[in-house]
């Protein structure tokens, strides 16, 4: 029709043809999903959280599917820092799509030396500073303490010229707080949110359904929670936010953009129809046209000139 | 590894096309030997047929052309049982049979998504993915004699294995609780297979679990095992085949999301780390597994 709208955003310094990205642990390094869609077509990729040694991860079972959600313990299973270099990273050059890398670990340290490392290959576009991972000891600590998270970011900013992203969970003392520490630390955006902490019994064996018995729900379970938090934490820090939990349709991911979300990220979407990226990308732009705006900027977090809290 | 293994010349029919040498050729040398990726389809497979064979037990012919014609024995597929989100993931079906543009999955109603999936009517869609994982290993010079074991539920793969099979001297053993829920004899049959049977009550066959009935059975010239069914089972056959040094294959299973490798969310224990059931299995070497690791609550 000629009318495009112009779905192109920014996190900070990083630039998104449109805004829909796949979120960390729900789409591995790409090579599997990449023999089912197009990922050049996406906005960005962020890839599974990764640590500077392999990690095994948790005993199983580690998935319980509950009431519109699901339980994950799988315990930051993945190859490590070389493996992912070696390896990832070549295959993911391969494609005209934003590269965000999660990046996780127990001490501050640990943090550091992955940006180290990271910061010398071009590729990547943001390093994605995974402190909400339920599943592992220390996981949550930096989401428990502002200044932490902090100083943690201030050491980053000098040790990688990449741009940084908090993923922030609910989990967090004050997931507001944390954001604004974030944002003084030198935090570019914000991904809201990871997991929440479940879980489920099986009443017949009388035990856990999780090896791990508690794990991280998601799932269209935890949009309403998500939305919320996407909703208060853009109305009080002023960062970019990509938002995600529980989006499955078009209709899921512009409530989030509603709500304040710049850019937003499918996550158990995928392993429920892999092709959930591309319909969202393409609902979003009929819609766009449907409502006769041009520009998807102008979209993000209309909400809050109408409703505002304060 | 035992000798005999190590013999096989295993042509490998079911390992096929590595990604790499599909159409993005630039992919060769980030591509590890062992790292294999399966052409997959994601479609909206037309159903072309779903009935009850016997009490909760289905069959169900779905039109995929391109998912049966690649597939290979001990596959599976990994289907949408609703548009809904609840049940929201996918549910996990060896392939049962393949005819040139359909497939067949043989499945027990046990939960929600199942009971879902049996109220499917000819005509409708259902979202499929596949085929997935890796199948069994069929070696083609074979002379000795070919076993399969089925418990339950567990003859849906061995079905089309034995279709491949069938040039080979081969033995079908079913195992099922009554007379009643025996599953697949007629089909085995009518391949012109040896058809042995056990009934746990001894309505039929041998009274007694099937793995009793194959030991009982059990002489020095088979060649390979192939079994599907319950934990208990797949856990007694592989001891068995790994103290007599006969090749042996089992298929597992295990709770799974994406079903394509990448959320580490099915794995069991092997012998030396983690093994996604959907991609390094569901079918395994008897040695792979760590038999001591795998929780013995089967169905
Ligand atoms: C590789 C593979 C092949 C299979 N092939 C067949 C087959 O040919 N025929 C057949 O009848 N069944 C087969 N199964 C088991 C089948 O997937 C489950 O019976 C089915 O997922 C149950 O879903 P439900 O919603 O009815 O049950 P629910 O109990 O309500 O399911 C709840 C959750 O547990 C999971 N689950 C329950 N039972 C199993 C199980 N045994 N294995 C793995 N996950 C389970 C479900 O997927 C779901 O996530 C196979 C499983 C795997 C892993
Ligand atoms: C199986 C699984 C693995 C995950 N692994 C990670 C991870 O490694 N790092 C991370 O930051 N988030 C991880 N997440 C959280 C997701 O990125 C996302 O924040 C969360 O699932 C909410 O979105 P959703 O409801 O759309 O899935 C994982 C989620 C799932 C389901
Ligand atoms: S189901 Fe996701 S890795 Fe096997």
């Amino acid at each position: 029709m000629g009318n495009s709208p112009d779905l192109g955003v920014n996190l900070g310094r990083i630039k998104l043809r449109n805004p829909v990205l796949v979120a960390s642990g729900t789409f591995g390094y790409g090579e599997e999903y990449s023999e089912l869609i197009d990922l050049n077509k996406l906005g960005g990729v962020i890839t599974k959280s990764i640590t500077l040694q392999p990690e095994e991860g948790n005993s199983p079972p580690r998935l319980a599917e509950t009431p519109a959600g699901l339980l994950n313990a799988i315990g930051l299973a993945n190859p490590g820092l070389r493996a992912f270099c070696e390896r990832s990273i070549p295959f993911l050059e391969q494609f005209d799509t934003r590269i965000v890398v999660s990046i996780a670990g127990e001490r501050e340290d640990d943090y550091l030396r992955l940006s180290e490392r990271l910061n010398h290959i071009k590729r990547i576009d943001g390093l994605e500073i995974n402190i909400s991972c339920p599943n592992i000891k220390g996981g949550l600590s930096f989401s428990q303490d502002p200044n932490k998270i902090f100083s943690l970011l201030k050491k980053l900013k000098r040790a990688s010229e990449i741009p940084l992203i908090v993923k922030i969970t609910p989990e967090a003392v004050s997931p507001v707080e944390i954001a604004q520490a974030s944002k003084e630390g030198g935090a570019e955006a914000i991904s809201l949110i990871n997991t929440l902490i479940g879980m489920a019994i099986d009443v017949e064996e009388q035990k856990p359904l999780l090896a791990n018995i508690t794990g991280g729900l998601s799932g269209p379970a935890i949009k309403p929670v998500a939305l919320r938090w996407v909703w208060e934490v853009s109305q009080n820090v002023d960062l970019p936010i990509i938002g995600m939990g529980g989006i499955m349709n078009p209709e899921d991911a512009l409530e989030f953009v509603l709500a304040g979300a710049e850019a937003i990220a499918i996550g158990t979407a995928n392993f429920v129809d892999p092709w959930t990226p591309l319909k969202v990308i393409e609902g979003i732009r009929k819609y766009l046209v449907r409502k006769n705006i041009k520009k998807f900027k102008d979209l993000v977090g209309k909400l809050h000139n109408r409703f505002s809290e304060s | 590894m035992t000798l005999l293994y190590r013999n096989f010349l295993f042509e490998v029919l079911c390992w096929r096309r590595r990604a790499s040498e599909r159409s993005r050729e630039n992919r060769v040398e980030i591509f590890k030997k062992d790292d294999i990726i399966w052409s997959m389809y994601l479609i909206e497979a037309p159903v072309l047929f779903n009935k009850e064979i016997i009490n909760k037990h289905y069959l169900m012919g779905l039109f995929a052309p391109e998912v049966s014609q690649e597939a290979q024995p001990g596959q599976f597929i990994h289907l949408r049982c609703t548009e809904q989100y609840d049940p929201l993931l996918r549910r996990p079906f060896s392939i049962h049979k393949v005819r040139k543009d359909t497939l067949e999955i043989l499945y027990k109603v046990t939960g929600r998504g199942t009971s879902l999936l049996s109220k499917k009517r000819e005509g409708e869609r259902i979202n499929l993915l596949g085929p997935l994982g890796r199948g069994f290993k069929i070696n083609l010079s074979f002379t000795s004699e070919i076993i399969l074991i089925g418990g339950g539920i567990g003859v849906a793969p061995l079905y089309f294995l034995a279709c491949r099979l069938r040039r080979f001297p081969l033995t079908v053993f079913i195992g099922a609780k009554t007379k009643e829920k025996i599953l697949g004899k007629e089909d085995f049959m009518n391949q012109g297979l040896k058809v042995k049977i056990a009934t746990e009550d001894g309505s039929e066959g041998f009274r007694g679990l099937v793995t009793d009935f194959f030991f009982s059975q059990f002489h020095s010239s088979i060649g390979a095992i192939y079994a599907c069914g319950p934990v208990p089972m797949l856990k007694e056959i592989s001891n068995f085949s790994l103290r007599h040094n006969i090749f042996c294959q089992v298929s597992l299973e295990q709770r799974m999301g994406c079903g394509i490798g990448v959320c580490q969310g099915c794995v069991i224990k092997g012998k030396d780390r983690y093994l996604r059931v959907c991609k390094e299995g569901p079918v395994f070497e008897a040695g792979e597994i760590d038999w001591s690791k795998i929780s013995l609550q089967g169905r």
